[in-house]
């Protein structure tokens, strides 16, 4: 007879929800972040002396640069807080599949780096003056951060099993990134200068399809990336 | 026909074998002992039951399951304690077995009734509702074998639980797997203690370099006679 097992979504929904509590006690990741995010648009501020154009020009790399360092530090933070006690080999343990542990590791880094991400638009709002509140904005930060921490799961996945696991990720990361970043960064720079829709929709969709490639190599690799 | 069979079962990292060649059959309600030097292969022995690392050769049934192939129906089977406590830290002794019920598929109620009672039998209840951080490592390791023991395995899998432990804390572990052995439970148990691997198991397996040296009963056998044979065979 074959045993017990939880589902995919009832899996990953308890890792997402234990991710969330561990967090909600320790805000050790979304304040790291948070606070690396922070100082890091404060120092943009003052080194970019700029008028009003060259602001729009540049806020886009800065909004996008400081969400994906931050969200290196966070991935990196996250996976180690399973390695340390052994906890990933106890969700190796567990009778479901290694996509559920990817989806669930997933929707706690995604949400962590998204509230990183809301609150590095709204300091950049302050800080450079120009408002970056919109749906549209919205939706490319949603975007963007899912496909950051898409590729960051599964790849601190991997880091994290290796001594300089701290300085791996970024440099195995931030390669794989670029077209995510050049994507992300274009759109919103295009949304931000008003342009026209049909300028920088392609820019969306070509996020929307990078997401769905890192989603699904995701799910297909995370097993073999936590193989021992 | 046995709980576990193990058949040729070899395992190497990189050019480096840790197991040569085992071959191992285990019946069910057996407590087996796991002894053998360090980087004999008790450790990979019983990651690569666990279904956490893979066979490079051999064949390996556990419960009538294949593994690698059929490693989740295996892993359901299966209550693991390892050297780390594989708990997490900002979560209570009584949110860890909730998440870890949930994980291995058990409803909220039988999580729950079976959550108290092993909490009650490792001794924590008292402090079920503390973050396991401000524990001790005898209450993590107390934690961990509730956490094995949840989903109520057929095999349980121990390597080194004693490792850390004040004394109070190891006699706890042993009236536990003597319990888990009285239930009817599988045991296979990686140590370095001699003289507690014979009395606690019923059956000694000696690894070394990741070979079978040595698989005999353990009944009749004290700490001494069993140091003897380590000392020959290991």
């Amino acid at each position: 007879m074959m045993p017990a097992r939880a589902s995919f979504f009832s899996a990953a929904y308890a890792i997402f929800r234990k991710d969330g509590l561990a967090e909600f006690r320790s805000r050790e990741l979304i304040g790291s972040m948070g606070l690396f995010a922070l100082l890091a648009v404060l120092i943009f501020s003052f080194a970019l002396e700029l008028n009003r154009q060259a602001r729009i020009e540049s806020v886009s790399g800065v909004l996008w640069v400081t969400i994906v360092f931050a969200s290196i530090l966070g991935l990196n933070r996250s996976m180690a807080m399973e390695r340390d006690q052994g906890n990933l080999d106890a969700l190796l343990l567990a009778p479901i599949s290694r996509s559920a542990v990817f989806a669930g590791k997933l929707a706690g880094n995604f949400v962590f780096t998204g509230v990183v991400g809301l609150l590095v638009a709204l300091v950049v709002t302050v800080l450079f003056n120009i408002p970056l509140a919109s749906g549209w904005m919205l939706l490319l930060l949603v975007m963007g951060v899912l496909g950051f921490t898409t590729i960051g799961t599964m790849l601190a996945a991997m880091t994290v099993q290796t001594r300089a696991r701290e300085t791996l990720l970024p440099i195995v990361m931030l390669p794989i990134a670029v077209p995510l970043l050049l994507a992300s960064v274009r759109a919103t720079s295009y949304v931000l200068n008003n342009a026209a829709q049909e300028i920088w929709l392609p820019w969306l969709a070509i996020l929307a399809v990078l997401d769905i490639i890192f989603l699904v190599l995701g799910v297909v690799l995370f097993e073999f990336v936590v193989e021992e | 026909m046995a709980l576990i069979e193990i058949e040729k079962l070899t395992k190497a990292f990189g050019f480096m074998p840790a197991l040569r060649g085992v071959t191992l059959s285990v019946e069910r309600g057996e407590s087996v002992a796991l002894l053998g030097a360090n980087g004999s292969g008790k450790s990979t022995l019983l990651r690569i039951l666990s279904g956490l690392s893979k066979p490079t050769n051999g064949l390996i049934r556990v419960g009538g399951w294949e593994l690698p192939r059929e490693a989740s129906a295996v892993r359901a089977q299966i209550g693991m304690v390892g050297h780390k406590p594989l708990v997490y830290e900002n979560l209570s002794a009584r949110e860890n077995l909730r998440f870890f019920g949930r994980l291995y598929g058990l409803d909220a109620r039988a999580t729950e009734q079976r959550a108290e009672a092993l909490l009650e039998q490792v001794g924590l209840s008292k402090r079920a509702n503390d973050l396991v951080r401000t524990y001790s490592r005898g209450m993590f390791q107390r934690l961990s074998i509730a956490r094995a023991l949840l989903h109520q395995p057929d095999i349980l899998l121990f390597d080194e639980p004693h490792t850390g432990l004040d004394q109070n804390a190891s006699a706890l572990l042993d009236s536990l797997l003597l319990d888990a052995r009285a239930e009817g439970r599988t045991i296979l148990f990686a140590t370095h203690e001699l003289e507690r691997a014979a009395r606690v198991s019923t059956r000694l397996v000696i690894l070394q370099r990741g070979s079978v040296a040595h698989d005999g009963p353990s009944a009749g056998l004290d700490g001494a006679a069993v140091g003897a044979l380590f000392a020959q065979k290991a």
